[in-house]
Order: C-alpha cells, then sequence, then structure tokens
C-alpha cells in the first residue's frame, strides 16, 4: 500500500513537470507559427476580404494572387536569377574549401599554421561590414550588375567557416587510408579525388545545405551589387515588391508565401544536412 | 565504393613518373591552396585595403579620389550623434541577446532534452523562422507590429483587454527597439537552441545521472553540471550573437529604414545611408572600417575568453 501510494506519488511528481514542459513548448510553437499562418491566411484572400476580416482562416481560399504573380514573368526571371546565384557560390565554395581543407587536414608544410588561420580571419566579422570596402573593389574591376560579382563574393565570405567545418572532417578519415594510397602509387589529387571526396560526402552535403541556404537569402550582396531589374534576385525582388504593392497586404502575403515555400520545403527535405553542418561548425568553431 | 578497387587504377598523372614525391606534394599544396587565398585575398582583405585608403578622402565615387581630409572622416563619425546612436542600439540589441534570447534558448534546450517525445517537432518548427529569409521575417513582423489594429495583429490582441490601447510600435521611438529585438529573437533562437541541443547531446548521460545520485535535484545539476559542460558551444552561440548583433542590417532596412528619427538607426544602416544612398564612399568607408575595428575587438575578445578549459574535453 505504502509502495503504490509512493509510486503514485512518484508519477504525479514526474507527470507535473512534464506537463509544464509541454505548456511552454506548445506556447512558443504557437509563437513561431502564427505569424507565418497569419501570412498564409493572407495569402489565400481577395483584396477587400483582407481589410474586411484581415486574421480568420480563409473560407473560401482564393487563389487569384498566387496566380497573378504565377502569370508575371518577373517572378520566374527572379527565382532563375536566385538559382543561378545559388548553384554559383554553393559549387564556388564546395570546390574551394574542399580543395584548401584537404591540405589543411593531410599536408605538412611550414607556415600551415599561419595560412590556416590566415583564411578563417574571415569569422571575425559578418560580410555587413565589408559590403562596403568588397564594393568599391567590384566596381574597380568593372564587376558591377554581374552575377559573377555575387557569386564570387558570397564564396569568399563563406571560405572561412567552410574550412573550418571541412578540415573537422578530413582530418577524422584515417591517416592509413593515405598511406596505402600512396604506396599504390596513388598522386595527392588522386587520393583526394578518389577517396576523400566520396568519403567526406555526408559533410560535403552539410555545407552545401548550408551554402545553398545563405546565398538563397542574401539580400545585402545582391542588393549592393547589382542594379539592373532583370538581374535581381528573389530577396531583393521581394524588398521591391513590398515597397510596390504595400497598398495590396494580399497581393503581398501571396508573393512573400510563394518566395518562402522553396525555402521551407528544401529545409523539410535537407533538414538533417543542415542541422549537421551547422553544429559541425559551431561545435568545433 | 571499395577502397582496394579504386586503388587498383591509380590516378597518374602524365608526368608522374619523372617527379618524386616531394615535388609532387608541393605542388599540390600550392595549387590547392590557390583558389582560397585567390579569392579571400581579391575580395576580402584588398577591399579592406582599398576602403582603408579612401577612408581619408572626401570621395563621392566619382572620378579619383582628390580630397584628402586625413583622419576628418572618422573624427566626424565619432562625434556624429547619429553614429553614436548607432552604436548604442547595436549594443542594446547585443546585451539583450546574450541576457534573454541566449537563456531562453538554452532553457527551451534542456526543457526538450534527449528524448522528451514530440523532441524532433520542436526542433523542426523553432528552426523554421531561420531558415526563412530576413526579408521574408521582415516584411510578416511589419504587418503584425502595424499601428491599426485592422492590419497589425498584436494590435488586435492588445485591444481587446479592457482598458489597453492600440500601441505604436515600429512608430514609436521608445518602442522600435524593443520591437526589433522581438523579431530577432523569432528568427534566431531555434539556432541557438540546436547548437544548444546537439552540444547537450555530446554530454554523456551518466555525468548527469551520477550528480543525481550524488544527491543534486534537477536545477543542481543543471547549474553545476550540465551549464559547465556546454561551456564550448555557449560561447559559440556568444560569438555568433554578438557579431550577428552588431552587424544586424537587413530587418531594421526593411523594417524602419533606421526611423523613426533614427531611433532604430544601427551601425550597418548608417554605413549604407551614407555609402550607397548619399553616395559619401569615402566617409562611407570610414565607417565600414569602424565597424569592423567593433568586430575585431568582440572578436579577439572572444579568443582570450574561449582560451578557458574545456571540461568535456577531458571526458
Amino acid at each position: 500500500m505504502a509502495i503504490a501510494r509512493a509510486q503514485k506519488r512518484n508519477t504525479t511528481k514526474k507527470m507535473l513537470p512534464r506537463f509544464f514542459q509541454y505548456l511552454v513548448l506548445s506556447i512558443t510553437t504557437l509563437i513561431v507559427l502564427v505569424p507565418i499562418v497569419i501570412m498564409v491566411f493572407g495569402a489565400l484572400k481577395t483584396r477587400g476580404e483582407m481589410f474586411s476580416h484581415p486574421y480568420t482562416p480563409p473560407i473560401p481560399a482564393h487563389w487569384e494572387n498566387f496566380a497573378t504573380i504565377l502569370k508575371a514573368p518577373s517572378f520566374w526571371l527572379m527565382l532563375r536569377n536566385s538559382l543561378i546565384v545559388m548553384v554559383g557560390s554553393t559549387g564556388g565554395v564546395l570546390i574551394v574549401c574542399s580543395l584548401a581543407s584537404f591540405i589543411f587536414a593531410r599536408m605538412q608544410f611550414r607556415g600551415k599554421d599561419l595560412a590556416f588561420n590566415f583564411l578563417t580571419l574571415g569569422l571575425m566579422f559578418p560580410i555587413t561590414v565589408a559590403i562596403m570596402p568588397v564594393y568599391l573593389v567590384i566596381r574597380q574591376m568593372n564587376l558591377i550588375d554581374s552575377f559573377l560579382a555575387v557569386i564570387l563574393v558570397q564564396t569568399a565570405f563563406g571560405i572561412s567557416q567552410n574550412i573550418l567545418i571541412l578540415r573537422g572532417f578530413f582530418t577524422s578519415i584515417p591517416m592509413e587510408l593515405q598511406d596505402a594510397s600512396y604506396i599504390d602509387g596513388c598522386s595527392p589529387f588522386g587520393f583526394f579525388w578518389r577517396i576523400m571526396l566520396p568519403l567526406a560526402r555526408p559533410a560535403l552535403a552539410a555545407i552545401g545545405a548550408l551554402t545553398m541556404i545563405v546565398s538563397w537569402n542574401d539580400l545585402l550582396t545582391p542588393l549592393v551589387l547589382l542594379n539592373s531589374e532583370k538581374l535581381w534576385t528573389l530577396p531583393l525582388g521581394t524588398m521591391q515588391f513590398q515597397g510596390q504593392y504595400s497598398s495590396d497586404l494580399a497581393l503581398t502575403a501571396a508573393f512573400v508565401t510563394l518566395t518562402a515555400l522553396p525555402a521551407i520545403l528544401f529545409y523539410l527535405f535537407f533538414e538533417r544536412q543542415i542541422v549537421s553542418g551547422l553544429t559541425a561548425g559551431a561545435l568545433k568553431g | 565504393m571499395n577502397i582496394s578497387q579504386v586503388l587498383k587504377s591509380p590516378f597518374r598523372w602524365p608526368w608522374r613518373i619523372n617527379i618524386s614525391r616531394r615535388v609532387q606534394d608541393r605542388l599540390a599544396i600550392f595549387l590547392f591552396l590557390l583558389p582560397s587565398f585567390v579569392i579571400f585575398l581579391l575580395f576580402i582583405i584588398y577591399p579592406i585595403i582599398r576602403a582603408a585608403y579612401f577612408s581619408m578622402f572626401n570621395w563621392n565615387g566619382m572620378g579619383p579620389a582628390t580630397i584628402f581630409v586625413g583622419v576628418d572622416n572618422f573624427k566626424q563619425i565619432l562625434t556624429d550623434h547619429v553614429f553614436i546612436k548607432s552604436i548604442e542600439n547595436c549594443l542594446l540589441i547585443v546585451v539583450l541577446s546574450l541576457a534573454v534570447q541566449l537563456p531562453l534558448a538554452m532553457m527551451l534546450a534542456i526543457m526538450v532534452g534527449r528524448e522528451l517525445p514530440g523532441r524532433a517537432f520542436f526542433r523542426a518548427v523553432f528552426f523554421m523562422p531561420y531558415v526563412l529569409s530576413e526579408v521574408i521575417t521582415a516584411i510578416i513582423w511589419l504587418g503584425l507590429f502595424s499601428a491599426d489594429p485592422e492590419r497589425g495583429f498584436i494590435n488586435a490582441l492588445l485591444i481587446l483587454i479592457p482598458g489597453v490601447q492600440a500601441q505604436n510600435f515600429l512608430g514609436d521611438i521608445n518602442q522600435v527597439m524593443g520591437c526589433i529585438f522581438i523579431v530577432l529573437t523569432w528568427k534566431y533562437f531555434g539556432l541557438h537552441m540546436l547548437l544548444y541541443m546537439a552540444g547537450l547531446q555530446n554530454i554523456p548521460r551518466e555525468i548527469e545521472e551520477a550528480a543525481m545520485i550524488d544527491g543534486a535535484n534537477r536545477w543542481q545539476t543543471v547549474r553545476r553540471v550540465t551549464i559547465p559542460l556546454l561551456g564550448s558551444t555557449i560561447r559559440t552561440t556568444i560569438l555568433l550573437s554578438v557579431l550577428g548583433s552588431l552587424t544586424q542590417f537587413n530587418l531594421v532596412w526593411i523594417m524602419t529604414r533606421g526611423g523613426p528619427v533614427n531611433a532604430s538607426e544601427v551601425m550597418s544602416t548608417y554605413m549604407y545611408r551614407y555609402a550607397f544612398i548619399r553616395f559619401q564612399l569615402g566617409y562611407g568607408s570610414a565607417v565600414a572600417l569602424v565597424m569592423l575595428a567593433v568586430c575585431l575587438i568582440f572578436s579577439i575578445m572572444y579568443l582570450r575568453l574561449s582560451r578557458q578549459p574545456d571540461y568535456l574535453g577531458g571526458v
């Protein structure tokens, strides 16, 4: 009897914090989701409904806003531009950083630590600080208003963090593999290309996914380096759209929803890669 | 791919036979490091040197810079009350982030813990705002903070409380920084929580259990065992948070443009205004250098502090 009572007390003692935990977490979930849900609701309303009852669920749903945006060529153009920049930057970061990280993880030479510390200097300041100086140099090189400029700058600012992450992964690959491949007559590049890269595929996927998000969401670099409207990327276009159609809240909401969709889908599919990239960077940094 | 299979068909340079292993290694080191060094030097280091040069000129970007003004730009920046205000605002965000956002993220991470049912769901939801761009975040919250209860959800909720009136939020010089901080927290607490959760994964459960067996209660265990063992993760989140707060641009620019009356001006919006709206590139360069200096001071302080012992290293 006493034991039963003690057990019961024990479970209530356990249940209460559990309940409290779920309460706090549910409230936080609401706070995170409500803004997004309100936006999606707004996107599915007509302009008039947006004024008469702005916060209710859109019943019946109106898809006209989406149709309006998807019919406009400018949306597809911006989508294409964003994709070009994203693919370029991600490719750039993957190539440049995997080459350098391989050397830092596997080769011995004088001044190695110095070289590594130098390349990771970029961790000390984000791109916002250097965008003004970068603009001066891009202008001097006559690269203003080109995707190449945006890609190069985004790649440059991805170097420090990604070299740090990749070096960690490369270092964890056993040294014996390298010795074995050298004995069998493999060149350094052969070892890198045929053994290191295939083994580091999860790491490459992680930094690739991270770089894609950073590039996709980047506003400042295209804002400063691109002038002509036909080169605008999605964040830039979204900002301009919001300024232009600020009176039509439903249409703005639809535009924002459409531009958010790729990021959210991407996140749902590649959550594991994104998370492992971020945590690897943080735990080793 | 099978390793032995790969090795049976070694990749051969055509000239491989003639050069020694040593030379080959040297060549690889040089060639592999070349791209990163070229890009890094050309688009990060060289620009900063150029900016340092132009910061000594009064230059509007047209033609060569000829009006040399020495350190006058810096003098003007450091005595401009708008810039001082922008530094204050940045520091305010830094302090609030460290005092509110990070503890909140850690509390949630510990609450979700290692095995709470629904753990993956909460993590996925809380991290979602991080994936949205700052442009989208800013536009969403611009709507929520609207002063008109017919358009702004927060005011619509507020006026339900008897005696509470609709607030101006982003239009009020005393509320605007608070609003921006709320948006920053909404967007970034999930990232920090994620990092703490990863850090918690690395702490062997036995250590916490041992503390419990020794008679520590839940709170004591968290304070004396969990948090010290999270040391390196905490330091990382502090650096990320401080640097992010000091250089925040997108949210502020889209939501308020630094207004009303400079009440939400931060260093980066100040820089952007002078460099890209008024086109005073010399002055803008000087502002960029001041920002760089502030960031470096924080980073170097961080490096000093992060030399503390890493307890988990010995586990």
